[in-house]
């Protein structure tokens, strides 16, 4: 098969690299389900993933990756059946490494956006919601954000702050209330950013073969600070893209 | 516009345990009718759904919910799909109180949902997914709140009004995460006795929680089975009887939503149903509630317009993935 990959097979391959062996992932529906799979099959095994709809340890069927966190497809012979609030409980207490999301809009402190573009009450668009994404960013041990770049995503503020990462940096995260977790990276179609651990503003820290730092700054919309060695990510190897090829044989989710 | 939504209605405890008390808290027979069942839901009720998403939706109910003309309620769900759509559609609601509300990740953004929010008919109260699963459970546990690590520095707490409680040993401040009582639940189950004992299999979702929250507490189940077979396996009754006010005997009844083990979700009708609404807008919506919730005057003739090899298909995808 092609060691090629399409952009979402890149992205899915770069998420899953951010997770070890002997840890717990909050992961949702689409690319992040299929980087803690592929994760699980190529180098962490006893890596144990969750899922929003209060779902502990599924088996991902090949070919019937799911489109909700809570259908049947997303329990396949689960460990535990927790249920929902119970689930999100076992984040809040602490047992949840590492959680995955997306997001409509990012900005420079890791905050994300899923609920409306433009003001709350008179929306230009009103978007789905949350779900899950407030609690994840406000409960995982760490939280990794996995999303095509793409400059209207990253804007320099969010609309509104859905999801907290570091808020407006330099400390407040923690003043509002937040104790635990925090943005670490923003892994992309592009590279990998991280936070400056002062002032908790993104940075460059990885670009992916190919993409030059120009490229990466083009995409974003608010100026990125540099991390002191840029590195250079390794590409998928065969391995990793047949791995996910099986688990999504009809590209429903990395065309 | 712009104030906090928060209703001190929802979360006060002690009119909500006044509420409880003086109803009656039967063992006996609550098997009725559908319609019967659904008449119990007055307008202006805060409506609570179980399931989650498109799992477990009381569909039937919601159905009929919509086929006596409520007007004015508040639907409250932690994820919404079309339930949501209809009832948005048909003009049953003025409020919703949810965490995510469209149909899946393949469908985008739900159109109708963004069509009655953006233009200001239907108010829209966003809580974090746990945050909304706590205000049931301290509802269900009879307290007017409970802390919690959620919500804390989002826009979301500001929106509606969340507030903080000091721990009284180490002086912190946490979120304070209002009950949430609602006037009725509508809850679909997998099996129950005629006096109401629930059973659920695969995802609880909120349903437990739920079932003590409300005030009136409405079931479908796919069977109805003997006492006997309940009392056999009472570990596995989530909801007793004597929560339940009525119950009536609706199998295939969160179609075409999934209900675990037993069939799986009609994506394909979710991908007719999403075209026909992105192609046509607003009357491809009335045309669609004319055809499957006021045309058909039972749930039978309903599920008809699916067929039943469709059902049959649906039935043994939910058994390739349980079994």
């Amino acid at each position: 098969m092609s060691a090629v990959s399409t952009a979402s097979e890149l992205l899915a391959v770069m998420a899953a690299r951010q997770l070890r062996d002997d840890t717990t992932v909050f992961a949702g529906v689409g690319i992040p389900l299929l980087a803690a799979a592929l994760a699980q099959q190529r180098h962490a095994p006893r890596l144990t993933m969750v899922i929003e709809g209060g779902i502990v340890g599924p088996r991902i069927r090949p070919g019937r990756l799911p489109i909700s966190t809570n259908e049947m497809r997303a329990g396949h012979l689960a460990q535990a059946l927790p249920g929902i609030t119970d689930l999100f409980l076992l984040a809040q207490r602490g047992f949840l490494d590492v959680g995955f999301m997306g997001g409509a809009q990012i900005d420079r402190h890791g905050n994300v956006n899923t609920t409306v573009i433009g003001d709350y009450h008179r929306p230009t668009v009103r978007l789905p919601g949350t779900g899950g994404a407030n609690d994840i960013a406000s409960l995982c041990r760490e939280v990794i954000i996995v999303t095509p770049h793409e400059r209207r995503r990253f804007v320099e503020r969010v609309d509104f702050v859905t999801s907290p990462g570091w808020l407006d940096g330099d400390g407040s995260r923690a003043r509002a209330g937040l104790r635990f977790g925090g943005v670490t990276r923003v892994v992309t179609t592009l590279g990998i950013l991280g936070f400056d651990p002062e002032t908790r503003a993104m940075r460059i820290e990885a670009l992916h073969p190919g993409v030059t730092l120009d490229q990466l700054r083009a995409a974003t919309g608010f100026p990125l600070l540099t991390a002191a060695r840029v590195a250079t990510t390794d590409p998928p190897t065969p391995e990793e893209l047949d791995i996910l090829r099986a688990l999504d044989p009809d590209r429903r989710f990395t065309a | 516009m712009g104030g906090p939504d928060l209703k001190p209605a929802e979360h006060d405890f002690t009119a909500a345990r006044r509420r409880l008390e003086a109803k009656a808290k039967s063992a006996g027979e609550k098997l009725t009718s559908l319609e019967d069942a659904a008449c119990r839901v007055r307008d202006g009720d805060i409506v609570a759904g179980g399931g989650c998403l498109f799992s477990r939706t009381a569909l039937a109910l919601v159905r009929e919910v919509l086929r006596q003309r409520r007007r004015g309620l508040t639907l409250v769900r932690n994820l919404m799909c079309t339930e949501g759509e209809w009832m948005m559609a048909a003009g049953a609601v003025e409020r919703v109180v949810t965490a995510w509300m469209s149909i899946g990740l393949p469908w985008g953004v739900s159109r109708v949902m963004r069509e009655h929010v953006e233009a200001g008919k239907v108010a829209f109260e966003e809580w974090s997914h746990l945050a909304l699963g706590l205000r049931f459970r301290a509802a269900a546990m009879g307290v007017p709140f409970l802390p919690a690590l959620t919500m804390a520095g989002s826009d979301l707490a500001a929106t509606v009004g969340l507030k903080t409680v000091e721990d009284p040993y180490t002086g912190e401040r946490l979120p304070a995460v209002p009950a949430l009582f609602p006037d009725v639940a509508l809850i679909h189950v997998h099996r129950a006795d005629r006096f109401g004992n629930c059973q659920i299999d695969g995802y609880p979702h909120m349903d437990a929680d739920i079932a003590r929250a409300a005030a009136t507490v409405l079931v479908t189940a796919e069977e109805i089975v003997p006492e006997e077979q309940i009392r056999a396996q009472a570990d596995r009754t989530v909801i007793p009887g004597f929560l339940v006010d009525a119950l009536a005997h609706v199998p295939w009844g969160a179609y075409p939503h999934e209900c675990y083990g037993l069939y799986e979700a009609d994506f394909e009708h979710f991908e007719e149903y999403t075209a026909a609404i992105a192609t046509r807008g607003a009357a491809a919506m009335e045309d669609y509630l004319a055809r499957y919730v006021f045309a058909p005057p039972t749930f039978t003739e309903y599920l008809d317009l699916f067929g039943g090899e469709r059902l049959a298909r649906q039935r043994r995808y939910a058994r390739e993935l349980t079994a």
